[in-house]
């Protein structure tokens, strides 16, 4: 299992674990973590489950697709250094220990 | 305390329990479905899950340990056989009876099937709305298996794409005059029946099911309307649905396509609610009713609140989404109305988006592998405002460019 948290913007925190191979949007879903919508359920759709990834942890991911890319420039302040869709981001051992934090709000 | 009961654990059901306990709602909830699975999302079913690359239990929404901790009682496998309006009684199918201290109807949908009379009980002909026939045709799916879809709407199209990406051989009938003929303009139909056609799809447009003949009950043969006749291993029905009303209207609430709700998703009887699928509510000065995830969460969170006094109106803002092949179909706004289509051509290969226009409004848009365009129009739209036709038009003039029209005070809320 792996470990992740989740930063709400209001600064509070959801320690969560996760199967590998599962998405960081499905781990924050079954955590009910506020912020996170997730309304197409990972279909790299929607854009509503937009999170930053603290830095250690963003260069560890494997970069972003063009469809993930071109959603996270509409969404709520996106930022290129660290903003992802956590529907695209696959959980593995490297990853044990990573903090995302939840915008303000979505979209 | 008299608890509120959830009829339907779907994708509204489990929205709106967890929104009630997101607002703080201390009162017991009772939520109660039909299928033996917890709430689960039902696209995956003609997409990923039908292909086999997600695991069943990645479709459920919530795992098992959520409706524990968060104090909602969910009752799975068991139908309510009816519900006593003005007493606020629910009746479950074993006869026990429920006073609810208020009531929500989130029933969904369910496929229209074939009339036995035409072999439509055979076995091998599958509806496609519920994880037990995702998983009781999973086993059809072998290449060289020759299977026989009817209707060109997005499920089916949907499961003509993962059966051919699956090696299947496979026949798609439409009978109206072109796929999609109910939902899409005649621009987008071309598109995705090339796009089929491509992947080796047999798309018969016009051309309705006569009959399906079988072999020892199973299906083996289709006949169709021009007279021809093909073999068939299995079948999939994608002809549409029915909303749930069946309840709500042997209970006596008004029901006009789908259960009539107002703005804050209140039934005809007070303490009764739906959301979802099954209700159809304000939009625009029309009655409209959405078959889709993002309408079932929203409205059924907007009822939450409305159940503790805390409500505002709903109003929609209708966007969907469709996989086939390695085609993303994002759609926002609703194309009812619409008089012209604009085509814009995308900045990559491949990428084109169709734009539904109301004389100089635009209502609604079309994206193929076209993320930008379709947020930009969601933007639009939500605002009320309308790129100038002609710009749009031109894949020269980059999106952020286009003239805006003023936005439309016709637009505002909803009634
Ligand atoms: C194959 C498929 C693909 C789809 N793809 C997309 C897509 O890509 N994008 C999108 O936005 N939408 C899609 N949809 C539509 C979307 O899944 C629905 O709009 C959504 O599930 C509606 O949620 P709901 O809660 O209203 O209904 P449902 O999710 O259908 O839930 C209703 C539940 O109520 C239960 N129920 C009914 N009557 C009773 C009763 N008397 N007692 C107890 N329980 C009862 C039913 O068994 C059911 O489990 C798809 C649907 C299907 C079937
Ligand atoms: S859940 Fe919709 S894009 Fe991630």
């Amino acid at each position: 299992m792996i470990t992740v948290t989740f930063e709400g913007a209001d600064g509070s925190r959801i320690t969560t674990k996760a199967r590998p191979g599962t998405t960081l949007m499905e781990a924050a879903r079954a955590a009910s973590v506020p912020g996170i919508l997730a309304e197409c359920g990972g279909a790299c759709s929607c854009s509503t489950c937009h999170v930053y990834v603290a830095p250690d942890f963003f260069d560890l991911l494997e970069p972003a697709g063009e469809m993930e890319l071109d959603l996270l420039d509409f969404a709520w302040e996106p930022d290129p250094a660290s903003s992802r869709l956590s529907c695209q981001i696959v959980l593995n051992e490297a990853l044990e220990g990573l903090v995302a934090r939840v915008p303000e709000r979505q979209g | 305390m008299k608890p509120i009961v959830i009829i339907g654990a779907g994708q509204a059901g489990l929205a709106l329990a967890a929104k009630l306990r997101a607002l703080g709602c201390e009162t017991p909830i009772k939520l109660i479905g039909a299928e033996p699975a917890p709430p689960y999302q039902r696209p995956p079913l003609s997409k990923k899950y039908m292909f086999g690359e997600l695991d069943r239990e990645r479709l459920y929404l919530r795992p098992e340990t959520f409706y524990a901790e968060n104090a909602i009682e969910l009752i799975t496998g068991t139908c309510v056989a009816a519900i006593e309006a003005a007493e606020k009684i629910v009746v479950l199918d074993d006869g026990t009876r429920i006073a609810a201290s208020q009531i929500a109807l989130c029933t969904g949908a369910d496929p229209i099937r074939l009339p036995a009379a035409i072999g439509g009980d055979l076995a091998g002909v599958y509806t496609m709305r519920n994880l037990a026939d995702a998983d009781a045709m999973a086993d059809e799916f072998r290449p060289g298996a020759r299977v026989l879809i009817v209707g060109g709407g997005y499920i089916g199209l949907e499961a003509a794409a993962v059966a051919a990406a699956k090696g299947l051989q496979v026949t798609l009938v439409e009978m109206a005059p072109r796929i999609l003929a109910r939902v899409a303009c005649a621009e987008t139909a071309t598109w995705f029946k090339a796009l089929h056609q491509s992947h080796g799809v047999d798309i018969r447009e016009g051309i309705g099911l006569s009959e399906l003949t079988g072999k020892g009950g199973r299906v083996a043969r289709a006949r169709l309307s021009d007279g021809s006749d093909i073999e068939a291993d299995f079948v999939v029905v994608g002809i549409g649905v029915r909303p749930g009303v069946a309840l709500a209207e042997a209970a006596g609430l008004a029901i006009e396509n789908g259960i009539r709700t107002d703005a804050f998703g209140a039934a005809s009887a007070p303490g009764i609610w739906a959301a979802g699928d099954c209700a159809s509510f304000p939009f625009q000065g029309c009655r409209i009713r959405l078959e889709s995830v993002p309408n079932a969460i929203d409205q059924a969170e907007a009822v939450a609140a409305a159940m503790l006094g805390q409500g505002a109106p709903y109003v929609a803002k209708p966007w969907f989404w469709s996989d086939q092949f390695d085609v993303k179909l994002q759609i926002a706004g609703l194309n009812t109305g619409h008089d012209r289509v604009i085509v814009r051509q995308g900045d990559k290969l491949g990428t084109v988006s169709h734009w539904y226009f109301a004389g100089t409004r635009l209502l609604a848009v079309d994206a193929m592998n076209d993320p930008r365009a379709y947020m930009t129009a969601k933007r639009w739209i939500e605002a009320g405002q309308s790129p100038e036709p002609a710009s749009l038009a031109d894949p020269a003039i980059p999106l952020k460019s286009v003239p805006l029209a003023a936005p439309q005070t016709e637009l505002a809320e909803a009634p």
